[in-house]
């Protein structure tokens, strides 16, 4: 059915009408909230739940959130969970297993359905889900947990009308406006919250809303601040020659240097919204009658990740971040056919000592000055 | 649809010692249904399950004509494999699969075939060489390249005289630290390619065993003219999940459970060797 395109205006005073009609529909609501000096997605009741007045500046191993006072509701652009959480669960379990006559029984154990609206998506974390997608639904298997939780979600994502010193999602054309993948969305403009639907879903809540249709002014005012946003932004990524471009740079020598400061402590992988590295754990119970068979979110910057019968791939920080990136940036376009890089900027915010990608690239990008530690050797031995 | 991540009992009817850290484990599927409908591929493998333990990549070195039936040879080495060697006829194992991509057995067709093998390597490869002896008259000359480091790695002894017996076929053994019992060639199985004649536009290589090994005999099968194309390497890297999501089999672009372990050469060839991939 095709849906007229029509936008909405609400006062942000009835954005509590919006939390409303969610609960009518059986929706458990999430939206961020201020815990621990972050924000953090946490069921909200009420608006006054939501971190109104509040804003976050980021910065390379920097979160700070600032009182502002005003009454703007949507002024953290996020903090450092995506909506990966929602569809591919940081503890999952798979299987319960029995001892049997037969040896033992296995029991799936899919998750209960459950309706979630999350409110304050941003457009990155919109691409960062459907890059979730289509590797756990789309690809050569079906993963039926993650597909259990996707089908209850409902999304009221958010246009940015600011941007975090550390976005680049205008450079991975990912963003500030969410396009697609939405069922809601919104942009604030002062004490007003433009709102359009995106799914049929969608439509139905925007149709039990006190709105009044938006003038053409109050469209292009909004249109301008996301623009804006976008102009704003200060960090770029520069993809065009990738793959190919990071896979010749394989024994660059700014690969050591960056390894120098890196802690491998795995924080960029966990607030990466399209990282989906898991292992899986296997819990017998004292009696060893049960056992469960739990999935949980693994990182590549492990020791670990790498294990083969007695040795490790990977087994130097340079390895595992060189690892990373260049599947982020350059062997993931090959696999889907899209970078898995979204452009939030979390892993440069969340990166204890502020490794930033988009210095990384172009470092790697360059032409190296001093000849990497192999290739000197080859040059010794050559000579 | 079918939960990829449901495993499926299957006992231990037989526990066969190939030497003193190895055994391959004859395994048959409880659940009839089941066992009915599995049919696999040489070169494909199953996750092995042990109850409370976990799970492992083994592939199936039985004959893929004989699904009821699953062989998987099994070196101890690490957590799951050192529970795994404790178990005897009887006890039950658990079964996921089959999975990945195996030996490209209908290309081979009307070809000569080269099959380069090294240790435990010749393991996923053994199913490829029962399932072409059973239509040997599809298939021109056969050539089995065999390398072990000591007499004491050789397994399948058995096997490799009865292939030797078959028409138009070579089998050929070496052993780089060999001792007084050692009857074949001295040296790496690399060495042996200069023993056998080799026409290359006819010829399909598989290959399987150490890295080492397929990067140091590649570029000799091509110098003899073997086209990277007709070249297929099956590759090991850590598997977890074996249906491509869990992210640690990865080479490059590809995931190793799910596009390999059986991959053609020149797919892989920018990887292979790299440090760290």
């Amino acid at each position: 059915m095709a849906m007229a395109r029509e936008i909405g205006v609400l006062p942000r005073a009835s954005l509590q009408r919006l939390l409303d009609a969610l609960s009518a529909k059986g929706y458990r609501i999430v939206g961020p909230t201020v815990r621990d000096g972050a924000v953090v997605w946490e069921t909200v009741r009420s608006v006054s739940d939501l971190p109104v007045g509040w804003r976050d500046h980021q910065e390379p191993g920097r979160y700070r959130l600032e009182q502002t006072g005003s009454h703007e509701v949507f002024g953290v652009v996020h903090g450092p969970q995506s909506l990966k959480q929602f569809v591919f669960a940081p503890r999952e379990p798979l299987l319960q297993i029995e001892r049997s006559k037969d040896g033992f029984s296995a029991h799936p154990t899919l998750p209960q359905p459950e309706k979630v609206a999350v409110i304050g998506a941003r457009a990155c974390d919109l691409a960062g889900l459907a890059t979730q997608d289509q590797i756990f639904l789309n690809g050569a298997y079906r993963d039926p947990y993650y597909a259990a939780r996707r089908e209850g979600l409902f999304l009221v994502a958010v246009n940015c009308t600011r941007a975090l010193s550390t976005c680049f999602c205008a450079s991975m054309e990912t963003g500030p406006r969410a396009k697609h993948g939405f069922d809601l969305v919104l942009t604030e403009v002062d004490n007003q919250l433009l709102i359009e639907a995106g799914s049929t879903a969608g439509h139905e809540i925007l149709a039990n809303l006190p709105f009044t249709r938006a003038s053409k002014e109050q469209i292009a005012e909004a249109n301008t601040r996301v623009d804006a946003c976008a102009q704003s932004q200060v960090r770029r990524l520069d993809h065009s020659r990738l793959p190919q471009a990071l896979y010749e740079v394989h024994e660059h020598p700014r690969w050591d240097e960056v390894a120098s400061r890196c802690l491998a402590c795995a924080n960029c992988t966990m607030v990466c919204p399209t990282c989906f590295c898991h292992t899986v754990e296997e819990t017998p119970d004292l009696s060893h009658q049960h056992t469960a068979h739990t999935r949980l979110w693994d990182s590549c910057f492990t020791q670990e990740h790498g294990y083969i019968h007695g040795k490790n791939i990977r087994p130097t920080i340079k390895d595992r971040y060189r690892m990373w990136l260049t599947h982020k940036l350059a062997s993931w376009i090959d696999q889907f056919g899209a970078s898995g890089c979204v452009g939030c900027g979390r892993c440069i915010t969340w990166c204890p000592v502020g490794i930033d990608l988009t210095e990384e690239l172009p470092a790697l990008l360059r032409p190296s000055e001093q000849p990497s530690a192999t290739s000197g050797q080859q040059e010794a031995t050559g000579g | 649809m079918a939960n990829p991540y449901l495993i499926h009992p299957a006992t231990i009817v037989e526990k066969i010692r190939e030497a003193e850290d190895i055994n391959t484990y004859r395994l048959r599927l409880v659940d009839e249904s089941v066992r009915r409908q599995f049919r696999f591929k040489a070169g494909q493998f199953n996750m092995v399950y042990l109850f409370g333990v976990g799970e492992v990549a083994i592939s199936i070195v039985s004959d893929p004509d004989e699904p009821e039936f699953l062989d998987h040879t099994i070196r101890t080495v690490g957590r799951v494999t050192k529970a795994i060697a404790d178990l005897q006829p009887g006890d039950v194992l658990g079964i996921r699969g089959p999975l990945g991509q195996g030996w490209p057995l209908e290309e081979a067709c009307g070809r000569n075939v080269v099959i380069v093998t090294g240790g435990l390597g010749c393991a996923p490869v053994v199913g490829a060489i029962e399932y072409i002896f059973k239509r040997r008259e599809q298939y021109g000359s056969i050539k089995i390249l065999h390398g072990v480091k000591t007499p004491h790695d050789l397994l399948y002894r058995e096997r490799f005289d009865a292939w030797r017996r078959h028409p138009g076929t070579e089998v050929l053994l070496t052993s780089d630290q060999p001792d007084k019992t050692w009857s074949y060639h001295i040296g790496v199985v690399t060495e042996l390619f200069e023993e056998v004649a080799i026409d290359p536009m006819k010829s399909i290589a598989l290959m399987c065993g150490p890295e080492i090994m397929m990067r140091l005999g590649v570029p000799i099968l091509m110098r003899r003219g073997i086209p990277a194309t007709a070249i297929y390497v099956s590759l090991e890297r850590h598997m977890e999940c074996g249906i491509g999501l869990c992210g640690h089999c990865q080479m490059g672009p590809y995931f190793l459970c799910k596009d390999g372990p059986v991959v053609r050469y020149d797919r892989v060839a920018q990887w292979l060797g790299q440090t760290g991939v």
